[in-house]
């Protein structure tokens, strides 16, 4: 089959369908809302569950307990629904259940604007609610990827029985570009601690309340090693003109094609620059980037936000070379903005 | 075309602005080029503004967004004010005259006019205007082959009813017989 024009929230659910979701619990903010929209629509059709909870509290711990079942159930808002989910989010954590969670994300803090923004990766990649967890983030950079992401996301979400957050900006969920619809998937993993009746065998009970000091010691010590685990194994980057690159720009999502753009254009004026893409923001693409600071002279962070993943970036590099930052909110910058950005800091540096 | 092709519509919420590009980008798409539609986006309105940045390139797309497009198709005046001063150099402005009652400042400026809004109502077909100047648009410039668009139609407006479509496509042909006439 050929391509098909989509908007990218419409890709996202679409994808969510095809890695065979069953639920959607929800309540809509811009710029998300299409996602549910495109439940609300396809789920009476396929005999899955559309549910516009009363609230985002509601919705997130709907989640929690569909998850439980071992269905595969997912939710989408923005920012500030997003942070009512959190205290969900944490319990579903610790209770080790496999669900997508999306955030097409806009500017904050408080009730902020719904224009673009990527001002929640702290509230992404430190886990955002009380208690030591993670979440997988994934953060696709195209229409296209909206929907892949979508369906690794939940693939990735019941091998490692982890919350995966799918995190946007809202431009990204809003625009339009054509894309090749995937395969459905049948999801392949076995589910044998889901709460799905208990004829014939013990019962499997799911709860986070551990009296305990030693019981509540050693399920953080499990999920540590799972976080370990997904560290060494699932953490991704794109890496473009690096080799032998003196600046390297670090930029996700869709301010990473913005930002390729303006490496491309630098490259015609024979400046030495390089991008690198984090495809998840947890866990953090640390090895590619320790590796490329061996050789750069320099990075710079590009972000729609004041300035957050730069923090992981200079954790990454450990002082080897200076890190910059660029960034605005609610706008993402321009191709020709970064452009400008990377001659005065060519000139500067006598790159 | 050039390898890589940005336009941009704007005018009032409710004029068709964001339909505009969508059609634009679904006939790129139709004659296999990439494309990129990114509406803006907020709490809009029939009656305020409403802006859409399309993309065709023979390659990939890498950054679907620019501040400087080198076509804009302006469809009333505040648009004009707006974006007159972030056209490329030597770019392309498309105007809808009847409610753009300036011409551009600049004059390194391809200006290309229409009293659209009238057109449409001489033909009776007020929600049209979008069509028509999408015709000349295309018409003039060739971003897209004309021969393709007409082939296209039906595919663009999927699910829509025959009625609309065919309204759809008398305003772009008045919009292209414009173009041939008073565009040389």
């Amino acid at each position: 089959m050929g391509k098909i024009l989509m908007k990218g929230n419409e890709a996202l659910a679409e994808g969510a369908l095809i890695a065979g979701c069953q639920g959607f619990f929800g309540y809509p903010i811009t710029p998300s809302s299409e996602i549910a929209e495109y439940m609300a629509r396809k789920f009476p059709q396929l005999g899955g569950i559309f549910l516009q909870a009363e609230s985002e509290l509601a919705a997130i711990n709907m989640v929690y307990g569909a998850a439980a079942t071992g269905a595969r159930v997912m939710t989408a808002s923005s920012g500030p629904g997003i942070s009512l989910k959190q205290e969900g989010i944490s319990f579903i954590a610790e209770a080790e259940l496999p669900c997508l969670i999306v955030n097409i994300s806009r500017g904050g803090p408080g009730l902020g604007g719904i224009q673009p923004a990527q001002s929640d990766y702290f509230q992404a990649t430190r886990g955002g609610g009380h208690g030591d967890y993670r979440l997988i983030v994934l953060a696709p950079s195209s229409v296209q990827e909206m929907m892949d992401y979508a369906i690794e996301g939940f693939d990735l979400a019941d091998r490692y029985r982890i919350p995966v957050m799918l995190m946007a900006e809202g431009t990204l969920g809003q625009m339009m570009e054509p894309i090749y619809v995937r395969e459905p998937v049948k999801p392949a993993i076995e589910k044998p601690w889901a709460t799905t009746g208990c004829a014939g065998r013990s019962p499997n009970i799911i709860n986070t309340l551990h009296l305990s000091p030693e019981v509540l010691e050693h399920r953080n010590q499990h999920l540590q090693r799972k976080y370990d685990q997904l560290q060494a194994n699932e953490s991704r980057a794109e890496t473009f003109m690096t080799d032998d690159a003196d600046l390297i720009l670090v930029a996700f999502g869709l301010m990473s094609r913005v930002v390729k753009k303006a490496v491309i254009e630098a490259r015609k004026q024979g400046i030495k620059v390089g991008l690198i893409r984090p495809i998840t923001l947890w866990p953090f693409p640390d090895a590619i980037i320790k590796e490329a600071a061996e050789k750069a002279q320099m990075f710079l962070s590009v972000e729609i936000s004041m300035g957050q993943m730069i923090e992981d970036i200079r954790l990454a590099v450990d002082g080897a070379v200076p890190v910059d930052f660029y960034g605005r909110i609610g706008i993402i910058p321009n191709p020709e903005e970064i452009y400008s950005e990377i001659i005065r800091i060519a000139e500067r540096e006598g790159f | 075309m050039d390898r890589e092709e940005q336009v941009l519509f704007a005018g009032f919420g409710g004029q068709g602005v964001l339909s505009m590009g969508q059609f634009l980008t679904h006939a790129a798409m139709g004659e296999g080029k990439n494309v990129s539609w990114v509406p803006s986006y907020g709490a809009e309105m029939r009656g305020g503004t409403a802006n859409c940045l399309v993309t065709i390139a023979e390659e990939e797309i890498s950054s679907p967004l620019t501040e400087n497009p080198m076509t804009a198709v302006i469809m009333n005046r505040p648009s004009l004010d707006k974006f007159e001063p972030k056209i490329q150099p030597h770019g392309t402005v498309v105007l809808n005259s009847s409610l753009v009652d300036r011409l551009p400042e600049r004059d390194d400026l391809n200006v290309l006019q229409l009293p659209v809004t009238e057109l449409a109502e001489k033909m009776n077909n007020p929600r049209g205007a979008n069509m028509i100047l999408l015709g000349a648009y295309i018409q003039k410039t060739s971003v897209v082959s004309l021969d393709d668009v007409m082939n296209n139609f039906d595919v663009i407006f999927k699910g829509k009813n025959p009625k609309v479509i065919e309204k759809n496509k008398e305003a772009f042909l008045a919009g292209v017989e414009y173009a041939r006439k008073n565009w040389k």
